[in-house]
């Protein structure tokens, strides 16, 4: 062996060892975060000292809370002057919480189900590596969720299905000639088979039918659920649509996108709703009666669209034009660059702000409680707290309210960070 | 030393330009331009910045939109019908300076997407194809990264294997190699030099000079929009006529 300086032969290697004391887990982070300068500490102990007397406040309300009970003064002679919640205005109305105070008792088990069948159809659309073909059935399941929860017969929404995938056929056999032509030709095709299927399901009112359920008898958080996810799943199509109609070098067609995004964005929801109520139903002939939660549907989804729009334009400037100029030059046409270039990349910059707004709409579902619809918040105010037995248990009721709603927004947000993360490491 | 000799130049016409003019608003870009591209010969378009070069190649694959004049390339004149464009732009590969590839798909799926959807080819023989021209371009082993994980040359030449799977007759390079670090511009000229030694036609907007004299067989001088002056390499180094050549040759090769 050299008995050089310079040259160095290590023999033995050095085994892992874990950091000091003061450099690792709780020590290390309590010393950072919590006690690293006076005033640190000071804001430390407040908090503490805050967080220590909501707690040691509230939490005989809840412990104390009473859930057997059958009217708010038999709560309070349980109590006997202890301070307590009665959640048994909950559990005594619950049904009337969750599906209204008209939907027919014994027919529970059909929004039930809708709801089970709603988590299996969403699947496959959010979570892209579940296996493809069950897209088939979150293609059938609205018209599916329409039967369980309207009721009547079956005929119904399943001509309302084959009429849509007629359409959609003819379209494709004859788009290849024009656009327009196959857009013409589908429409008429499509209302043939629903003006013919409508004699047909007339006739047999009674084939398979259930409980018809009219919808002025929809209520509670299914009602908040069904207006969401409906104007929601609509809206966002359609906010891509105007998106890219208000980017088009078409004018009639970019003026119609660009008046229609602001005017809606420019009027309070509350006002459409009201228009919704009172005023559209003058624009439908006088002995059609088209259902106030349709009319409720269509505003929301307009409502929410016009902002959709506006988070995807965002997201379709934000990317350079080179992407459109080498998706042209490779010579793939308008649609097929749109799909295939341009919306995976401009709805991924979007998706924080498509959440935004989604879960906004979510909860201006409750917003329907001021023209007189009963949803979970119209059931409170109204049905609930106007009987003489509940009056008075705001916080009980508004608490749950604020607790359901809590649960499935934080639900969403969280799904749309985890498929931010998802989409980023597929890029990088 | 000059190999564009042993490279064949037929006659038949690949790019025809007549008397095009071009105005963004009010501003005139290209003014009576008149250019010739016989199918085979290798053009290099240079000038100073500003000048119209990109706008010039940028009208052969109707990128951009001319106001007056003709441009026939490949046989079809080019007018606003779409179909026209759509088929124009897929027989005419385009490089950009900053490559444009597609960053949400693999290197594998940028190459197979346009004969997929364009040529209606089955995804297996698309596949085959990208592999072919990705192993041409000497990166056949990055195939399923995306094309973050890739370095500005290989970038360069995943777009070019891109536009070759399309199997263009002419091939527009607008400034390919001026992003990129010099190391890295050797091996996308390369690539170059063998797409002209294959036969390919080629326009390329470029300020490699050493490149012009080895592949090019005509130089095109711009300047204010207008073809200035253009000659075989050869004489356009050695012995330019115009007083705005001289000057851009003396910025350019001078120290
Ligand atoms: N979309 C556009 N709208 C208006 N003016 C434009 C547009 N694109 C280019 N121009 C102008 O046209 C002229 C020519 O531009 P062009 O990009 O063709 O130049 P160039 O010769 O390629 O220059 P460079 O070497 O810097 O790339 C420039 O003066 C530029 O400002
Ligand atoms: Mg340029």
């Amino acid at each position: 062996m050299a008995e050089n300086n310079a040259s160095f032969v290590r023999h033995e290697l050095i085994k892992e060892q874990v950091p000091p004391v003061s450099q690792r887990g709780v020590v290390k982070w309590v010393s950072e975060n919590l006690i690293s300068s006076p005033f640190n500490v000071i804001m430390t102990l407040l908090s503490l000292w805050i967080i220590y007397s909501i707690i040691v406040n509230s939490a005989p309300w809840f412990i104390n809370g009473i859930w057997d009970a059958k009217s708010v003064r038999e709560c309070y002679d349980i109590l006997d002057g202890v301070s307590g919640a009665c959640f048994a205005v909950l559990k005594e109305r619950f049904p009337q919480l969750i599906y209204g105070f008209k939907y027919p008792p014994t027919e529970y088990w059909r929004p039930n189900t809708a709801v089970v069948l709603l988590l299996a159809a969403l699947a496959p659309v959010l979570f892209r590596k579940l296996p493809q073909q069950l897209l088939g059935f979150s293609a059938i399941y609205p018209f599916l969720a329409y039967w369980l929860i309207w009721g009547g017969t079956p005929l119904v929404p399943v001509i309302a299905f084959l009429g849509l995938a007629f359409g959609i056929y003819c379209f494709r056999r004859f788009s290849a000639r024009s656009f327009a032509f196959g857009v013409v030709i589908a429409v008429i095709a499509a209302s043939l088979f629903w003006v013919l299927g409508g004699y047909l399901s007339e006739a047999n009112g009674t084939f398979l039918a259930l409980e018809a359920v009219p919808s002025r008898d929809m209520g509670g958080l299914m009602l908040n659920l069904l207006l969401g996810t409906i104007a929601c799943s609509i809206s966002i199509p359609l906010g891509v649509i105007l998106a890219l109609g208000r980017q088009s070098n078409m004018p009639i067609i970019k003026w119609i996108c660009v008046i229609f995004i602001e005017f809606i964005r420019g009027v309070p929801l509350i006002t459409l709703l009201f228009v919704a109520n009172v005023i559209l139903a003058f624009f439908f002939p006088p002995d059609t009666s088209i259902d106030l939660i349709l009319r409720v549907i269509i505003m929301m989804t307009f409502f929410n669209s016009a902002y959709i729009a506006e988070v995807v334009r965002g997201g379709l400037a934000a990317l350079p034009t080179g992407q459109y100029e080498a998706a042209n030059s490779l010579g793939l046409d308008y649609a097929q660059s749109m799909r295939l270039i341009i919306l995976p990349q401009a709805l991924k910059i979007s998706i924080p702000g498509i959440v935004n707004v989604s879960v906004g709409m979510l909860k201006d579902t409750t917003l329907v409680s001021i023209i007189s619809m009963f949803d979970l918040v119209g059931m409170i105010r109204g049905p609930i707290l106007a009987t003489s037995e509940w009056n008075g248990v705001y916080w009980e009721l508004f608490g749950c309210a604020a607790a359901i709603f809590f649960v499935i927004c934080f639900s969403v947000s969280k799904y749309s960070q985890w498929l931010e993360r998802q989409l980023e490491t597929s890029n990088r | 030393m000059n190999r564009q000799a042993k490279l064949e130049v037929s006659d038949e016409v690949a790019i025809g330009i007549q008397g095009m003019n071009k105005w963004f608003g009010s501003f005139h870009v290209l003014r009576d331009i008149d250019l010739t591209v016989n199918r085979g010969e290798r053009i290099v378009v240079c000038g100073p910045s500003g000048s119209g070069k990109s706008t010039l190649i940028r009208c052969v694959n109707a990128l951009e939109e001319h106001q007056s004049g003709q441009i026939i390339v490949d046989g079809t004149e080019l007018t606003s019908d779409i179909k026209n464009i759509d088929k124009i732009r897929s027989e005419v590969g385009m490089l950009f300076q900053h490559f444009n590839l597609f960053p949400h798909l693999t290197i594998l799926e940028n190459c197979t997407l346009a004969q997929i959807w364009v040529r209606k080819i089955p995804q297996a023989q698309a596949e085959e194809t990208a592999m072919h021209f990705l192993t041409k371009v000497k990166i056949p082993e990055q195939a399923d990264k995306y094309p973050g994980q890739l370095s500005g040359g290989q970038q360069q030449r995943v777009a070019i294997a891109r536009s070759l799977c399309m199997r263009p007759r002419i091939m527009l390079f607008d400034e390919p190699t001026s992003a990129l670090d010099p190391e890295m511009i050797k091996e996308v000229l390369d690539t170059m030099i063998e797409l002209a030694e294959d036969g390919m036609t080629m326009m390329v907007v470029t300020h490699e000079m050493g490149f012009a004299r080895q592949v090019a067989n005509r130089v095109i001088f711009m300047d204010e929009g207008q073809i200035v002056e253009q000659n075989e390499p050869e004489e356009f180094f050695n012995n330019p006529q115009s007083d705005r050549t001289k000057l851009f040759l003396s910025q350019i090769l001078g120290h």
